[in-house]
């Protein structure tokens, strides 16, 4: 063993034993010095762009030159939103986002229920890649593969004729409004793609709040009478809410925003990322198309405030 | 599906089995497409199967040329990501300074927010800034968004690394930097090369705010987009949407191995 | 001769919270001292201040002598056994023991040498290729111990070492602890709220309320002739005698402690103070009678196989002058 006379030892020559001696004595510094280059990036770079987005939905373009006006600020791109043809699109794409949520829910719930409840030990690791592979494989792939099934020589309609019930899938087409000439641009197409994008993001928060629930809480619920139906209803719903709420929040904010999906599978009608897209696009009109990202923007904080109060963070 | 405990009544067990197969089968479908014959539609079932579009694929300039861009964007948005996202969890983790939650949720938001909304606010303050579009402002936006999951994993980690551990290698005579190298490093390690996996399979994939950020140039998903709304040659699509899906399986699967041991579970907040 | 730590006016203020709040304390080198005191009253941040995991707000620390008010933990030859052991799950026990010796680019076969010595003096040799995870909350101490001795510190620190110990295991580290201090001549400081554990195992010890020491001295004064009523209660089986009671006795208005062994039952007349009894409780070799004397209860431990009063009845209280002893301060 060696020994050491001294008390307190010489610091480490050069410039990492200075500074780690700065470090320790000043910790609050530390902590700035660490923060300083994501607090640069996130919050200067990119805070920094969604102020001056915002700024600009406060002027508004010049209807004969089609020049962004930059010299009066206006609240004519907000009012501009109000007309009927754009709150339409906005009507439609909370409709939807709204549809999407509740078809995600009850799609996801009893995959949650099963994975959270019953599945143990070498099935729970095979479930458990059954959700994540999906939520995490390719975005566009994913729509694509629906674009091959919905499509109208695609396995979908195959599937209908080798059953002998096409009419069935030409009734439903022939649905106003929801149908169209194919699946792949009715809204039908549109919402089935929009669920099957998102709805993996639902199952694992749902999961985790179902994890929490006690075993013996259900045990004790059937032990004084209950039916499984009550039991659900009384007990495992209420618990699973946060859950719930906390997953819709992700399905209802990606759809609200979604641009993409609508474009390749649906019909001509337009989503508030189509618009948004198109007024800073084709149409140069930057300040509505800010106006129109402000929409989400708001929707969401009124939705996460919401969510807030039911208390669906501690399930994120 | 055995359980060891109660067991789960049959709707449940269908409508489980029937939500998985809803999630999976799509994309397996893919990998079916990728060999047929047919040149001009989607028909199914497929009227033959071939090898050959492999080969065009493997011969198209713009394919590989796609491809390179999108692993050399994946690659230093993951890097910048991993440095940002790590010095971002030990700042949180080891103090309670004023305002942390205010740094998480400043970390959250890229992603929380629709895409389409932090595309367009980049573009417009690359447009303002007058800064043109390049290599480097496809990394811009996907470093932005890929912090988040490293964050993630990393916080994770940090909250199980007990501080006593930190003090007892200062105590033993360890400066910050020994410590962050003997120490530190060696206990979130995996959880670091797990965030950076998913962020690396995160930017591959991203198409919404890439569409923003990116000038002339093509990302893959890019030029998958480009070939969904306006089909050139179906049948290479039909193979680069398979390779997509299996260059993104294999981080998820590495990511799941890395943080299997306890943790919370990688990926969850994509 | 230089004292091994020497605190001068030392505050650690967090916030508004003082959790210490000018500490003066000098230990000696050699000496095995305790710092006692109940959960919140500044001793483990005394003992992290000593370590440098704080800064004091002001004063002045010491170590044998040098300045040590602005040196990092790691320029300390002073080494820490943690509360919860803090070993490095990722590293093997024998590296964990020589983690010190790398960080001093020591040649690795006498580094691993060296760990096997420390291992062996804490009765783990041949655990050197287990992982933490794999060994009891015993073993685990123990390697915190080698671990932190392997350098041969000028200081040992302890936090809490027998708390998450079972009463067995802790006995005989007791002992162990002990006998190495006087193997290795190191000065040992410890934190516990243990009262029996300081009294039994320290030289001194200093008991901490509120962010301040009250009291410094060896088990002997501080059980006998408790300084404040703080400590009289906390150190325990002393009774507290108010200062009318007081009076009565010697005429002084101050406040008294009275051990309870040194209470004897007597005649009710003749007696300066008489009262109630209230409760009995039987310990073995000796039975703890409380008895009401109007204004307080007294506790006294009489030998068992003496005949006894029962509950309700009344009794004298007698002692010897000297038993009393009366308190400077008047907290």
């Amino acid at each position: 063993m060696t020994t050491t006379a001294l008390a307190i030892t010489e610091r480490r020559p050069g410039l990492l034993g200075w500074l780690s001696d700065q470090f320790w004595r000043h910790p609050g510094m530390f902590v700035l010095l660490l923060l300083t280059p994501p607090l640069l990036w996130l919050g200067i770079v990119y805070i920094g762009s969604l102020l001056a987005l915002l700024f600009q939905s406060f002027f508004a373009i010049d209807e004969f030159s089609g020049i962004v006006d930059y010299s009066t600020l206006t609240l004519k791109s907000y009012a501009e939103l109000l007309r009927p043809a754009n709150l339409d699109i906005i009507v439609r794409t909370v409709v939807m986002s709204a549809l999407v949520t509740l078809a995600s829910a009850v799609i996801a719930f009893p995959i949650a229920y099963m994975a959270a409840r019953y599945v143990r030990g070498k099935w729970k690791a095979l479930f458990y890649l059954g959700i994540m592979l999906p939520l995490w494989s390719s975005y566009l792939v994913k729509i694509y593969a629906w674009k091959l099934i919905l499509a109208k020589e695609g396995i979908l309609t195959w599937v209908f004729e080798s059953l002998h019930i096409g009419f069935v899938l030409d009734g439903i087409l022939a649905i106003p409004v929801i149908g169209g000439n194919s699946l792949s641009v009715s809204y039908i197409g549109t919402f089935l793609v929009f669920v099957y994008v998102w709805m993996p993001f639902m199952i694992l928060p749902i999961q985790a709040s179902l994890e929490r629930v006690p075993v013996n809480l259900i045990d004790a619920s059937s032990d004084l009478g209950a039916t499984p139906q009550q039991t659900f209803r009384k007990v495992i719903f209420p618990l699973a809410l946060p859950g719930i709420i906390a997953g819709s929040i992700f399905t209802f904010s990606l759809t609200l925003g979604d641009y993409i999906i609508p474009q390749i599978i649906g019909s001509s009608r337009l989503f508030i990322g189509q618009a948004v897209y198109a007024q800073q696009g084709t149409a140069g009109n930057i300040p509505l198309a800010a106006a129109f990202t402000v929409v989400p923007i708001v929707i969401m904080g009124l939705y996460l405030w919401m969510a807030k109060r039911q208390g669906a963070f501690d399930a994120l | 599906m055995r359980s060891d405990g109660p067991k789960a009544s049959l709707g449940l067990k269908i409508s489980a089995a029937a939500g998985l197969i809803f999630m999976i089968a799509p994309l397996l479908l893919i990998f079916v497409y990728a060999f047929t014959t047919e040149e001009k539609s989607y028909q199914w079932p497929p009227p033959g199967l071939t090898l050959k579009w492999f080969e065009v694929t493997l011969n198209r300039p713009d394919v590989w040329q796609a491809l390179t861009l999108s692993l050399q964007v994946a690659a230093i948005s993951t890097a910048i990501a991993l440095v940002l996202g790590t010095l971002c969890a030990a700042a949180v983790s080891q103090s309670d300074f004023f305002g942390r939650e205010t740094i998480s949720l400043l970390v959250i938001l890229p992603i929380a927010l629709p895409g389409i909304i932090t595309g367009i606010a980049l573009r417009s303050a690359f447009s303002i800034a007058e800064i043109p579009f390049s290599f480097w402002t496809i990394v811009l936006g996907h470093a932005t968004f890929c912090v988040v999951v490293v964050y993630n994993n990393a916080v994770a980690r940090f909250r199980r690394t007990s501080k006593s551990l930190i003090e007892a290698s200062m105590d033993l005579g360890a400066d910050g930097f020994q410590t962050f190298r003997y120490v530190i490093l060696p206990n979130i390690g995996t959880a670091l090369l797990a965030g950076g996996m998913l962020a690396f399979a995160l930017s591959f994939d991203e198409v919404i705010v890439t569409t923003f950020t990116a000038g002339q140039q093509q990302t893959l998903p890019l030029w998958m987009l480009e070939e969904l709304i306006r089909p050139r040659q179906r049948p290479v699509t039909n193979v680069v949407a398979m390779i997509v899906v299996l260059v993104t399986t294999i981080p998820i699967l590495a990511a799941f191995y890395l943080t299997r041991d306890g943790d919370q579970i990688a990926g969850s907040g994509k | 001769m230089t004292a091994a730590v020497s605190l001068q006016g030392v505050s650690r203020h967090f916030g508004i919270i003082k959790a210490m709040d000018e500490v003066n304390l000098e230990i000696a080198s050699g000496e095995f001292f305790a710092m006692l005191g109940p959960s919140g009253s500044g001793k483990t941040t005394c003992l992290r201040v000593i370590a440098g995991f704080e800064q004091p707000t002001h004063g002045h620390i010491e170590i044998f002598g040098e300045n040590a008010t602005g040196v990092p933990p790691y320029r300390r030859n002073v080494n820490t056994v943690f509360q919860d052991y803090a070993l490095f799950p990722h590293l093997n026990v024998l590296d964990n023991v020589a983690y010190s010796l790398m960080l001093k680019k020591a040649p690795r076969a006498e580094r691993h040498k060296a760990a096997e010595a420390a291992l062996d003096m804490v009765k783990l040799a041949g655990y050197g290729t287990r992982r933490p995870s794999e060994l009891s909350g015993g073993q685990r101490q123990r390697v915190a111990l080698a671990r932190a001795l392997v350098n041969r510190p000028k200081v040992l620190l302890l936090d809490e070492p027998l708390g998450a110990l079972d009463l067995k295991l802790r006995e005989s580290m007791q002992e162990e602890l002990k006998s190495l201090q006087k193997a290795l001549g190191i000065t040992f400081i410890f934190v516990t709220h243990d009262q029996g554990e300081a009294l039994s195992m320290a030289d001194r010890v200093a008991v901490f309320s509120g962010g301040r020491v009250m009291q410094v001295g060896t088990p002997e004064e501080i059980y006998s002739k408790p300084n404040s009523r703080f400590v009289a209660d906390f150190v325990g089986s002393s009774n507290i005698l108010n200062p009318d009671q007081v009076s009565t006795l010697t005429g002084e208005r101050r406040w008294g402690s009275l051990r309870s062994e040194a209470v004897r039952l007597a005649p009710e007349a003749g007696s300066a103070l008489a009262g109630t009894v209230t409760t009995k409780n039987y310990l073995g070799a000796t039975t703890r009678l409380g008895i009401d004397i109007g204004g307080g209860s007294i506790h006294a431990l009489v030998p068992s196989g003496q005949e006894l009063p029962d509950i309700g009845a009344r009794t004298g209280v007698a002692f010897e002058r000297s038993a009393l002893h009366l308190m400077e301060t008047e907290q």
